[in-house]
């Protein structure tokens, strides 16, 4: 057995998704039901036999640290290791924030140094994939490497968004461009990278000292040890693997695992995915709802119909309503005989009776046309819709908006309702 | 307020057979995810109790596989949490079983002799109810009661009564006579069989009656004392069954959690349930699926048609089944074109294509493991 240290980066703050990482994290948005982005990270690690696992946090951890804990869930309250919060800290000659991944590694290195681990895995808190992290380590062993990084083959129109490798025919990486405009390839890094860790001590303590260094592993780290030949390896992962940094791609995740034979299988008892639970009772289908497609989660009660939907812990659907490609997260209430449709609605929110959202045609977005660029309207957390309002595509209803911030019945498509801060 | 709780679970005095043939009857699975001594064990940690002796003998197999350390309930403490107290051999090798519910507490004494708690609260494994036991406390003392008893109404015409002892109970609450499991209808109140009462006065009680061969809390302990002591009935006026009176009653009580006001009382009450978790996946319920009045735990995975039933963790309903009127266990599988109607399947059972199984004027009941 070796001994790893995985840090998962879960400062990310997920611009893209709009009102629901105002409050939080990114790595902290609810998934599929029950769970949460980072669910996936810490299982993977403790399902590949990693329990020294250390959290990054920095944009707005309260929830995510209340989700952790000590890592009860993931059996990671253990001794000799176990769950940390790594938060940005004062200390006695410098004080400042994580600059880039890069330096969140490196003002975490005396939490490293604890274990002198033989690897570490830097990992990242908001991608939802299952992969044997033992597997990857053989790889990089087999190599001789001094860093891996688990890259896949994506499509060409999507290869600027990633960090985009060229490998030789051993699979050493000899060319890494970092979000190209004109990628020279298709296999993009995942953000997964397993480290030697004499060799991580080195570069991070050189990049440190570059004050003209960004301190991030894709702008600087890696694309430095390319060019100095160093041996980088390309591990190439060919199993589910999603970065789900848009509302759009948010929503097309939660609905994929409703297929048939989905491409992520949750219900699969080799690899399961730990989380905190709500403990609620299983849920309840009444008898003249009418459900297809769908996870209810427990706690659900449901009276209406649901189509293509994710329906998280505790909510509540009355009767007449119906919710069609949605996502209903832990705590919401829809009221009697409203019509959902494309719809995110965020935790605790309530819909009032006789409301339809998410109808009408789609226009260009007068909030942020960066974020909000589809058909799907998002409902913030503990906002409370009133009855018989309409809401079309492409809105926006801030967190915590209460009935007196509708001084109109109809939200048009690409509008919204923003609270002044 | 210092309070010890003790749960009785030892019985294999039930009728719930063959659920029970491999399990006490506090194990017995209910609604979906739970087993019957979440419910008291749950009440108990809810109202600030923090140390548990669970009183054991029949097949605890599986009821300390559930139990574990007392993790979900917070009962894995240093100071307290849960001690499972099951019978042992002493010195010359005679078998002592637990020969009543005193004589169950009488041979575990140390616990209560040695912990610093003022109070004992003795409650069942196979009662279902959610309720804090709070404001039962605070009766006790303002009543100055030696025992308080908790007791519930049943109707003179429910046919259930007769199981149950009977208490007549005066203007002030006082107990004067409690009658157990009369072959007829005296009294609508009725004892729950939870108990509370100053730990010095039990241990005098035990002391006085077990070495004599007064092995039973109500029959040799309370009934003779009645009129001796300042014995109390505290009234519970929300839901509460004990399953382990008959199939039925088990049967019963999972089919009224599909009420919602059952539900709201039960779970949402803001007192939660605790169980064992076990990590599975939300329900799935796919295209050809038709779900009505059920309840779909986690892991299921439902292609066919359910009705009126109660389905728990792990099951799979496949294609063009159907499902009425049913208790389904834990990782039970309904194979392609089967048929369940009226009937409880245990854990694990496999219902292969096209076959059918109806329980016809009475439930039918198929033991854990069974491929039919």
């Amino acid at each position: 057995m070796m001994n790893v240290v995985s840090l998962i980066l879960a400062g990310g703050q997920g611009t893209r998704l709009g009102v629901i990482t105002n409050e939080i994290a990114k790595p902290a948005v609810p998934f599929a039901g029950k769970y949460r982005m980072i669910d996936f990270t810490v299982s993977n690690c403790v399902n590949s036999g990693i329990t020294k696992v250390g959290v990054v946090t920095q944009y707005m951890p309260h929830e995510l640290m209340e989700h952790l804990g000590i890592g009860k869930p993931w059996d990671l309250d253990i001794k000799g290791g176990g769950l940390y919060i790594l938060s940005p800290y004062l200390s006695r000659l410098t004080s400042s924030w994580y600059k880039g991944t890069a330096d969140a590694v490196y003002q975490n290195m005396d939490f490293i140094r604890k274990y002198n681990p033989d690897f570490v895995l830097v990992l990242s808190g908001d991608h939802i994939y299952k992969m044997d992290y033992n597997e990857l380590i053989d790889y990089h062993i087999e190599k001789g490497a001094d860093c891996t990084i688990a890259c896949m083959e994506v499509p060409y129109s999507e290869a600027s968004r990633f960090g985009i490798m060229v490998t030789d025919p051993f699979e050493q990486i000899i060319e890494f461009q970092e979000k190209p405009a004109q990628p020279k390839g298709t296999l993009a890094s995942l953000g997964i990278y397993v480290f030697s860790w004499e060799y991580l001590k080195r570069v991070l303590t050189e990049d440190a000292m570059d004050h003209e260094s960004e301190n991030d592993f894709g702008k600087n780290i890696i694309p430095r040890a390319v060019s100095r030949h160093e041996r980088l390896f390309a591990y190439n992962f060919e199993g589910y693997w999603r970065d789900v940094g848009t509302l759009t791609s948010y929503l097309d995740t939660n609905l994929e695992i409703l297929g048939p034979l989905p491409p992520l299988d949750l219900h699969d008892k080799s690899w399961k995915i730990y989380t905190q639970s709500a403990e609620l009772p299983p849920a309840y289908i009444s008898e003249n709802a009418k459900v297809i497609k769908s996870f209810i989660s427990e706690g659900a009660e449901v009276y209406g119909e649901v189509e293509n939907t994710v329906v998280f812990q505790g909510v509540i659907i009355e009767e007449g309503s119906t919710v069609k490609n949605s996502v209903l997260m832990d705590g919401c209430v829809i009221g009697k005989n409203t019509i959902l449709q494309d719809v995110i609605v965020c935790e605790k929110a309530r819909i009032g009776s006789e409301s339809r959202i998410g109808v009408g045609e789609f226009k260009e977005s007068l909030i942020d046309k960066k974020v909000y660029n589809s058909n799907i309207t998002v409902i913030g957390y503990n906002s409370v819709i009133p009855q018989g309002i309409i809401i079309g595509k492409n809105c926006v209803i801030d967190n915590y908006v209460t009935e007196n911030d509708f001084s109109v019945k109809e939200v048009q498509s690409g509008e919204g309702i923003i609270k002044q801060i | 307020m210092r309070v010890l709780g003790l749960i009785l679970c030892g019985s294999n005095q039930d009728n719930l057979k063959p659920l029970t043939r491999i399990r006490t009857s506090a194990a017995v699975p209910m609604f979906g995810k739970y087993r019957a001594i979440d419910f008291t064990l749950s009440n108990m940690v809810n109202s600030g109790i923090s140390k548990v002796g669970v009183l054991t003998q029949y097949n605890p197999r599986s009821l300390m596989d559930h139990l574990a350390g007392g993790k979900e309930w917070n009962l894995d403490r240093k100071r307290g949490g849960i001690f499972i107290l099951q019978p042992f051999m002493v010195g010359s090798g005679e078998s002592i079983y637990y020969k009543g519910t005193a004589d169950a507490i009488f041979q575990n004494i140390s616990l209560l002799r040695k912990g610093d708690e003022d109070f004992v609260l003795i409650g069942s494994g196979d009662h279902i109810y959610n309720m804090s036991y709070m404001d039962l406390f605070k009766y006790h003392i303002r009543k100055g009661a030696d025992i308080t008893v908790i007791s519930s109404k049943i109707c003179r015409e429910d046919s259930r009564i007769c199981d149950y002892g009977q208490l007549a109970v005066d203007n002030d609450g006082r107990i004067s006579e409690f009658v157990e499991k009369p072959t007829d209808c005296i009294y609508e109140d009725i004892s729950m069989g939870v108990y509370f009462i100053n730990k010095a006065l039990l241990l005098e009680l035990l002391y006085s009656s077990v070495p004599n061969n007064g092995y039973d809390m109500v029959r040799d302990i309370i009934i003779p004392n009645i009129s001796k002591l300042r014995v109390y009935a505290y009234k519970h006026s929300g839901y509460w069954r004990n399953i382990k009176k008959s199939i039925k009653e088990y049967y019963d009580t999972n089919m009224d959690i599909l009420k919602r006001e059952v539900r709201k009382e039960l779970f949402y009450s803001g007192r939660k349930i605790y169980t064992k978790l076990k990590d599975y996946a939300p329900p799935k319920i796919n295209i050809n699926a038709c779900v009505s009045n059920s309840l779909i735990a986690d892991g299921c995975i439902v292609n066919g048609q359910v009705k009126n039933s109660i389905i728990s963790r792990g099951v799979i309903i496949k294609a063009g089944a159907s499902v009425e009127n049913s208790i389904i266990m834990e990782d039970s599988v309904i194979e392609e074109g089967a048929i369940l109607k009226n009937a409880i399947l245990d854990k694990s059972v496999t219902l292969r294509n096209a076959k059918r199984i109806e329980g016809i004027g009475e439930i039918l009941t198929i033991e854990k493991d069974s491929v039919i």
